[in-house]
């Protein structure tokens, strides 16, 4: 098969003693930076991209295959030990683990989430190496019209499906493209939004962006509300499973993975809803369900499997289609770029071995994680004691030495100040920090793919829907944004009352608990009107008394 | 005026207008920058320069005022929350106020004075803000890992950051 010989040549090329070092280093290195609290995935990968710069591409992403899943597992452990989750997707994750942690089980939690984790990965890179070339082969047919529209589905379901304020998300939207327009326009060579000054003139450079957003901004806020007392990790030993945890497990496992993978690769999938559904599944399917809440080993198999699954399913339309759903695949996105590499259906002609080594080293880095992070979580454990002034400085630190490293400019520092203040404004004021990353990445392509379609149709605005796809695309766009007004209408022809079991099994019509509960508190101090409110929390949130676990955390 | 104390206590508590106010600044600016530009209309180019930026405008514009609205009907956005934050109490300027010093010190002196300097201005300036007193304990590990990132970039990585005053030392 194909598939198999170019997956087996990515082998060879990761496993030169080179790239497997390489591939170690990342491992390593993402899940250190992944642990330290307050670092979530995207951040780990943006501010851990300097470290690239001097190798080639094809090293340089075997390390980011490291880096990427290092990440995306130091995320669970700093929500096992330390109960507060910095990453939504690793919500669910702390309900479970935290409670296992208190109650004598942090080796059990860590290592069905590190063996989860490297099973969903595993399942979850072979399904990409097997879908991702159908997909382009998919993608190679597509037209302009196809492309502009699915990338208008892409922004749109990220900034109307996420977060809890679709108002919020799009204003950020808003203020993502109106980054990415900064800069010559390519066809005619105009300035836009420059004022004057020439070093603007190519455009914000994606990474300063991102570093800002991700890393400075997140200082600045963290800065600002600096937990005063410090919060207690939990020992732990060398992580291992009886056989008990082990027959509780696996079956958790794949149906973790079976969730994360398809919403993963969905655009505005991310990993929130499959955690979360995960979750429900397996509090429902338990032979132990009065475990649940309590330390229940299946509540921490199955949303760290979905997580991991999640992760490898992102990397399937970012690869083939160079659409980026999460911010951790959009920072990846943007290193591509950085290399002059640009993902999407052509990158798997053009860049085939490199493509394929990326794909093996994902498996490699995989296993790699297992055998590290076993052992060496004691150490992992220790990092989330650094002392924060040391921590956070030193996020300020490096994210200086990134932004500045990318064109040894001291002006890209200012700018690093200026969207590091935005992304703490945005911060402060629920602003969603995903579809501005989006609206930067995706903005620039966005306007090109707009103006070849009409090039195409001579300037008829019907040439937007003169592809089947396109349309189809379309159609989805309107339902998701109609959604809500869809919902308000079937809501007031049934009482609230019948809607709530839907909460569970539909992930879309969980904001609607939080509207009830607005609705049924009119005066309360934070709510928002109605369209509004309903997107307000996160699908997580609302079934988890995750409030109640913060409070007991901050009486002592 | 009559209705001046209600709208001052509409204010009060509103620091997101705030925010509304900058996505009208920023669509207006966007709107003004891209209606300059000037391009006769091409064949090869129907959509032009100018149609997304007016697009991009309009978004913020209509968020800005939509915002607005909301706040004023008392819609407020959630903060967001993290391992190490506790949003119990208000946000600590005496904590941001010195670290942008910092930083903003690094800015102007990483030319000048080099790296191994402004880095350790940085860090060190960066970890006092935060709350750090071991002054020389800090300050060895701000060296420390200034001198680390110079090298380990330059030696590693073959990018040479600025050497500024220590020139020819390091």
């Amino acid at each position: 098969m194909d598939v198999f010989s170019s997956l087996m040549d990515g082998f060879a090329t990761a496993l030169t003693p080179m790239n497997f070092l390489y591939a170690v280093i990342g491992v390593v290195l993402g899940t250190a930076v992944g642990v330290l609290p307050g670092l979530g995935p995207a951040m780990t990968v943006a501010l851990l991209l300097p470290v690239t710069y001097a190798l080639e591409p094809t090293s340089a992403f075997i390390m980011f295959a490291g880096i990427y899943y290092g990440g995306m597992y130091g995320g669970s452990t700093t929500s096992i030990l330390l109960n507060t989750p910095g990453e939504s997707s690793s919500v669910v994750t702390a309900i479970e683990g935290n409670k296992m942690a208190k109650a004598g089980r942090a080796a059990q939690a860590l290592a069905t989430a590190a063996i989860g984790s490297f099973v969903a990965g595993t399942i979850g890179t072979t399904l990409l190496a097997v879908c991702a070339p159908i997909v382009v082969d998919f993608a190679v047919s597509l037209g302009a019209p196809s492309y502009f529209a699915i990338m208008v589905l892409a922004l749109l379901a990220v900034t109307a499906v996420l977060g809890s304020s679709r108002l919020r998300g799009f204003a950020s939207l808003g203020l993502g493209l109106a980054i990415g327009l900064v800069g010559l326009d390519v066809v005619t060579g105009q300035a836009r939004l420059t004022f004057g000054v020439p070093l603007l003139a190519d455009g914000l450079d994606i990474v300063v962006v991102a570093v800002a957003i991700f890393a400075v901004g997140e200082a600045l806020w963290v800065a600002a509300h600096l937990r005063r007392n410090p919060l207690q990790v939990i020992p732990v030993g060398r992580p291992w499973m009886g056989k008990q945890d082990w027959k509780r497990s696996w079956k958790p496992w794949l149906r973790g993975t079976a969730f994360g993978f398809p919403f993963g690769a969905l655009p505005a999938g991310g990993a929130e809803i499959p955690t979360f559904l995960s979750y429900v599944t397996e509090k429902r399917l338990s032979k132990h369900p009065e475990e649940f809440g309590k330390g229940a080993i299946e509540g921490v198999a199955g949303p760290e499997a979905a997580n991991n699954a999640a992760a490898a399913g992102t990397l399937t339309p970012m690869l083939a289609l160079g659409l980026p759903t999460n911010a951790t695949a959009a920072v990846m996105l943007a290193a591509f770029t950085q290399y002059g590499i640009q993902p999407g259906p052509q990158l798997f002609e053009s860049e085939g071995p490199l493509v394929w080594a990326l794909i093996a080293s994902l498996f490699i880095g995989n296993l790699l994680l297992l055998i590290i992070n076993l052992p060496l979580a004691p150490m992992w454990a220790k990092l989330l004691q650094i002392p924060r002034p040391y921590l956070y400085a030193g996020i300020l630190f490096f994210a200086t030495l990134g932004a500045y490293s990318v064109n040894l400019q001291a002006f890209d520092l200012v700018l690093l100040l200026a969207l590091g203040a935005l992304g703490f404004m945005m911060r402060r004021f629920g602003l969603p920090v995903l579809p501005l990353i989006l609206g930067v990445i995706l903005g620039p392509r966005l306007e090109k793919q707009l103006r070849q379609t009409l090039q195409l149709s001579a300037g008829d605005p019907a040439g937007l829907w003169s592809e089947p796809i396109a349309v189809t695309v379309y159609i989805i766009v309107a339902l998701i944004l109609l959604w809500p007004l869809l919902f308000k209408l079937i809501r007031r022809s049934r009482p609230a009352a019948a809607v709530r079991p839907a909460v569970a099994v539909q992930p879309a019509a969980a904001d609607h608990t939080e509207q009830r509960q607005d609705s049924s508190a009119p005066g309360a101090h934070d709510t928002t009107d109605d369209g509004d409110a309903a997107r307000r929390s996160t699908v997580p949130h609302d079934t988890v008394p995750r409030d109640t676990t913060q409070h007991e955390k901050e009486k002592p | 005026m009559s209705s001046s104390p209600t709208l001052a206590s509409r204010l009060k508590g509103r620091s997101e207008l705030g925010v509304a106010l900058l996505l009208g600044a920023a669509g207006a600016l966007v709107i003004a920058d891209a209606a300059r530009i000037v391009t006769p209309y091409s064949q090869s180019d129907p959509v032009g320069p100018k149609t997304l930026p007016f697009i991009v405008g309009g978004l913020l514009l209509v968020c800005s005022v939509m915002l607005a609205v909301n706040v004023l009907r008392g819609g407020q956005g959630e903060a967001e929350g993290g391992e190490d934050v506790d949003l119990t109490h208000p946000a600590d300027w005496k904590t941001i106020l010195p670290l942008v010093g910092a930083f903003v010190a690094n800015i102007l002196l990483i030319d000048w004075a080099g790296w191994v300097i402004s880095g350790t201005i940085l860090f060190w300036g960066s970890v006092w803000a935060l709350g750090g007193r071991r002054y020389i304990r800090d300050g060895l590990i701000s060296v420390a890992l200034s001198l680390l990132t110079f090298y380990g970039f330059y030696l590693g990585l073959g990018i040479a950051l600025p050497a500024g005053l220590l020139e020819g030392i390091l």
